[in-house]
């Protein structure tokens, strides 16, 4: 078991996608909401930080949160798992505890 | 507050405004109307529906500036001036029409 | 200029926020038709995450919160046409303005052409705009 990391800010405006990915331990989660779901997206100026850290963590991106950006999924990097509001308490309880960065 | 239609009671806060916008439909406008004191003419009701159509649109209720222009463009020139919106809704064309609309009060209306 | 004994001054709302995670930019775009009334000279910033707010395609309906991004293509109606977004803000996020909604007025001096507002500027462009401003708003 380990742990779930929810980050909810966006990466531009605020540095806790960068201590999420600098504490989060290989094969634990990360579940990008809110603003945070601006991490997910491919091309931009923390695009590798993310890229980098899939090799050992696993990232997901709450669906409606990107909706509401108007973020579509062909702008996602790729291997970034798009969830709903029952994947993320399915997550939660699958972990054996929830880190939330705010 | 309510609002009684036909037998139906349509809540409203305590200005007269319909608290969920769904609950409008033109038997609930007319209500309003009534309360309000006036009598619903096709020229009441092309302002309304134009008000609607703007929220539909926009997500807001115009300014009675914005409107006045809008109205203008639409509806023709005579009709594009505060005289002939206040001749129709006496207190205030945003306010009462919007009220009537089923839409909530401009954004900036005191 | 009023003969009222008032002046034009220029007014410019700086937006740095993403659209729903805090209420700036809700609350910033509420100030903004209020203060339309005002008849002033009037222009909109948008830096940093404040690019987010102008995003083509949002959809809040599984988020039950109130998608405001329709209400940005009113503010032509309000005489509210120059709209500064900067560059180096896109591209830091991957954007370009065709990721952006199209915002246009109609130019009463012009037979009511339709024109764009949004102006896309360099740092050093957007530096130089606020520069020139009486009075600023910060969101």
């Amino acid at each position: 078991m380990s742990l779930i990391h929810t980050v909810n800010k966006s990466p531009f405006d605020r540095n806790t996608l960068d201590s999420c990915l600098r504490l989060a331990a290989k094969g634990s989660s990360v579940l990008l909401i809110e603003d945070g779901v601006y991490g997910a997206i491919k091309g931009t100026e923390k695009s590798d930080l993310v890229t980098n850290a899939m090799s050992s963590i696993a990232f997901y991106v709450l669906g409606p949160d990107l909706q509401a950006r108007g973020v579509s999924s062909d702008k996602l990097i790729s291997g970034i798992k798009i969830v709903g509001y029952g994947d993320f308490v399915d997550l939660v309880a699958q972990h054996s505890a929830t880190q939330a960065w705010l | 507050m309510a609002l009684d239609v036909g037998g139906k009671s349509v809540e409203t806060d305590e200005e007269g405004y319909l608290t969920n916008r769904d609950d409008w439909d033109e038997e609930v406008a007319k209500a309003i109307a009534v309360a309000e004191g006036l009598d619903m003419s096709n020229n009441h009701w092309d302002v309304v529906n134009f008000l609607r159509e703007y929220y539909e649109e926009y997500q807001i209720a115009p300014a009675v500036r914005v409107l006045t222009k809008a109205i203008g463009k639409k509806l023709g020139k005579d009709k594009g001036n505060s005289k002939y919106l206040y001749e129709l809704f006496p207190y205030g064309p945003a306010k009462q029409a919007c009220k009537i609309a089923g839409l909530p009060k401009p954004t900036g209306c005191v | 200029m009023s003969d009222k004994g008032g002046t034009v001054k220029k007014l410019m709302y700086i937006n740095r926020k993403a659209p729903y995670g805090t209420i700036y930019a809700l609350e910033s775009l509420e100030v903004v038709l209020i203060g339309a009334a005002f008849d002033q000279n009037i222009s909109l910033a948008f830096i940093d995450d404040g690019v987010y707010q102008l995003a083509k395609g949002q959809n809040t309906e599984a988020l039950g919160v109130k998608n405001f991004s329709p209400t940005y293509k009113a503010l032509g109606d309000y005489d509210i046409n120059k709209i500064y977004v900067e560059k180096e803000s896109l591209q830091a996020r991957g954007l370009n303005q065709d990721d952006l909604m199209a915002l246009t007025y109609e130019d009463e001096d012009d037979d009511w052409a339709e024109k764009n507002s949004i102006h896309i500027v360099s740092t050093k462009e957007m530096s130089d705009i606020l520069e020139q401003q009486d009075v600023v708003f910060s969101f």
